[in-house]
């Protein structure tokens, strides 16, 4: 089987899963699973997310030469499956979670460590058919060893100085150097995935849309074209033109807000004074236009809840000219302080080979080479009928994610004009029919792209649903951004990824 | 732009600051007894420390908004300080996962006498969409004593203001109280 072939014709051997939109679900048996690792060390496959679903591992790839997309599914026996975190190294703490929730486990995965489960979940394996008994209390958890001579340790963490996410990190430095950062997350677990199950579309729809708060509209869009995909179906196109006008909202309002506490993490908080003032602009226009600063809620399965009024029209139209101005303004100034790029300059740098093998997309691959944008590729409406650049960089520091921010804005306000301009007219939804099916959806969020899965019961219920995160591949890319550096810029390394925690712990 | 045209400009459009909202805001739990207490130790100045026990990070969007120029929260005399040794207030988000509860009662245990507890947002006060969940207690409640709660999801940065101001009357025993002298002490 090994030699160069395509995603399709390799898992075209496997059994087709009927009902399963828009992309193919390809059933393999254990030996196709097993040689898929093989076939993976040497072919252009991204993996896009692993999970489980009962006593199933599901996988989904992108062929970056065909960019077809499709999932691999394996029925394990006895509650095993081969690992895959030997070929993509991605694949590990997305293993680890499944063994912590569905008690699957995964063969020949090096790190085998517990990950979401800290031992104090009133029962272990919660989504397994029979869940284990609780732990016996927290479990200590080994730090993977460190060797040299003067090495020391800092930990930081679950609860960290500013106003962030909980997560513990642990240094190891020599002098002021560190030689390795490690990150334990799971923190914010809240049982997303189990909560989800068994909802109806509206219930569940509210929690992917509490997934990461941040990117709560890019949640939504993930969950709404899954969900209208797995019963067949798609939004009305007024809708789809809605939530694209959301999403760059919402894609330039975060990057603001990066942007200004990356600079702040350098010593610089004037950056970050003037742009909260920039982005509150278009929060306090979401809430008087839209219903909700955050834009909660606004995108729901079938469609949307608000519109643009003609009103609503001439200010946004006023916000993006205001804001073009003032934030190339703003990048001037950056572009104009030797003292502040000093800090941001080389630092954090993330090599292009590593940002491939993580198969990373977003800000962190964007500013590493690799320019993947669900938005393009596969792309989804209206962005087909709409024109903008995705900003590539090769430095891979954090520069090159700062530029790479600013850059986005730049086009998402582009966007906003067109969409603005360009939107048609007609209804804002159009009813979810009952059905049984699979959907998946592939959405470009601020940090990259989001997966959705989901399964559709035949009464219209949520029977298994998985978001996967953009940070499950960046999180693991800024262990490494750290090396060599001094533990003073892990703050602006941090910031420059951006990484969600409730978006991974789920 | 260089920068200090940049900050001239700012210098002469003057601040950006919005008015404060009236307190009243969230719904104050606070006992009879802690009130007023924190009147001759505190005046009316409060600092915080913000604990993220499982949120989905949008109400810490709307703290951060509430301490940028907009908002200003700074203009109080409340500010988010890094260590729970430095803070009066324990604000908390989030539905209280199990995997943080530890970490958020050391952090309140941590915290010098007198202090009171704030739940930020419908998860903090009772597990919002959360609640029912294995993983999370569904609320600040479970874990520790709550004193004021403000809901929302996520509040509005001008709701957190409102509430914190709630408190700052409550607990400085009486609003719109001027700078008090401690024991002893005339004001200056």
């Amino acid at each position: 089987m090994l030699g160069n072939i395509t995603l399709m014709e390799y898992l075209k051997a496997g059994r087709p899963v009927a009902a399963h939109r828009p992309w193919p679900r390809f059933q393999l048996d254990d030996r196709g699973w097993r040689d898929l690792t093989g076939q993976l060390a040497q072919s252009d496959w991204s993996l896009l997310g692993l999970w489980a679903d009962g006593s199933e591992v599901h996988a989904a790839f992108r062929d970056e030469e065909t960019a077809e997309i499709a999932v691999a599914s394996l029925a394990t026996q006895d509650r095993r499956f081969p690992s895959l975190s030997a070929a993509r190294p991605s694949a590990q703490r997305l293993e680890r979670t499944i063994q912590d929730l569905f008690g699957l486990l995964a063969d020949g995965l090096a790190d085998s460590r517990p990950w979401l489960d800290h031992g104090r979940w009133p029962c272990r394996t919660p989504m397994a058919f029979t869940r284990g008994e609780a732990s016996a209390g927290p479990v200590a958890y080994p730090f993977l060893p460190v060797e040299g001579q003067s090495l020391h340790q800092i930990p930081v963490g679950p609860v960290h100085a500013g106003i962030i996410e909980p997560g513990h990190f642990r240094f190891t430095c020599a002098g002021e150097t560190v030689v390795r950062l490690e990150e334990r997350l799971g923190y914010t677990h809240k049982g997303v995935e189990a909560l989800m199950a068994g909802r109806t579309l509206p219930e569940a729809a509210r929690l992917a849309a509490r997934v990461s708060g941040d990117s709560t509209v890019a949640y939504s869009i993930a969950f709404a074209r899954a969900a209208e995909a797995a019963a067949g179906t798609e939004a009305p196109p007024r809708a789809q033109w809605m939530r694209a006008l959301m999403a760059e909202l919402e894609r330039v309002a975060n990057h603001l807000l990066d942007i200004g506490a990356i600079c702040n993490d350098a010593a610089f908080p004037f950056m970050l004074a003037r742009c909260t003032v920039l982005r509150e602009q278009v929060l306090a226009a979401n809430r008087t236009y839209l219903g909700h600063r955050l834009m909660m809620d606004r995108v729901i399965p079938g469609g949307v809840t608000v519109d643009v009024t003609r009103e609503a029209t001439a200010v946004y139209r006023g916000v993006v000219k205001d804001l073009r101005k003032r934030v190339t303004r703003l990048a001037d100034l950056y572009d104009d302080l030797p003292t502040l790029q000093d800090r941001t300059v080389g630092t954090g740098v993330v090599s292009a080979s590593l940002a491939h093998r993580f198969g990373v997309g977003g800000v962190g691959g964007g500013a590493a080479s690799r320019g993947g944008d669900a938005r393009k590729v596969p792309g989804y409406a209206p962005y087909d009928d709409l024109e903008f650049d995705v900003p590539v960089h090769p430095e891979g520091d954090v520069n090159a994610r700062l530029w790479v921010r600013i850059e986005e804005i730049h086009a998402s306000l582009g966007l906003i004009e067109q969409i603005l301009d360009r939107i048609p007219g007609g209804p804002l939804a159009r009813p979810i029919p009952t059905r049984a099916g699979e959907g998946m959806a592939l959405v470009e969020g601020f940090r990259g792209d989001i997966l959705m899965w989901l399964r559709l019961s035949e009464v219209g219920r949520v029977v298994r649903c998985h978001p996967r995160d953009p940070s499950w591949f960046q999180w693991p890319l800024l262990e490494a951004a750290i090396e060599g550096n001094i533990v003073a810029d892990f703050p602006l390394c941090n910031k420059s990824f951006n990484c969600s925690y409730s978006g991974v712990d789920l | 732009m260089s920068l200090a045209r940049l900050l001239l400009r700012e210098l002469i459009k003057g601040p950006r600051t919005l008015p404060a909202p009236p307190p009243g805001g969230g719904g104050a739990e606070v006992g009879a007894g802690l009130a007023g207490t924190g009147r001759a130790r505190l005046g009316r100045s409060l600092r915080i420390r913000e604990v993220d026990a499982g949120s989905c990070n949008g109400c810490e969007l709307e703290i951060h908004a509430a301490t940028g120029p907009v908002y200003d929260l700074g203009r109080f005399g409340i500010e988010f300080v890094a260590s729970p040794r430095h803070a009066d207030i324990l604000l908390v988000t989030g539905p209280v996962s199990r995997n943080m509860a530890q970490a958020l009662k050391r952090t309140y245990d941590a915290m010098p006498h007198p202090k009171w507890v704030v739940a930020l947002g419908d998860c903090a006060i009772d597990g919002g969409c959360f609640a029912g969940g294995d993983a999370v207690l569904g609320g600040v409640r479970a874990l520790l004593p709550v004193d004021l709660t403000i809901p929302g999801c996520p509040p509005p940065p001008e709701a957190l203001l409102s509430g914190l101001l709630t408190l700052l009357d409550l607990v400085s025993g009486g609003p719109a109280a001027p700078l008090l002298p401690m024991d002893g002490e005339e004001p200056e």
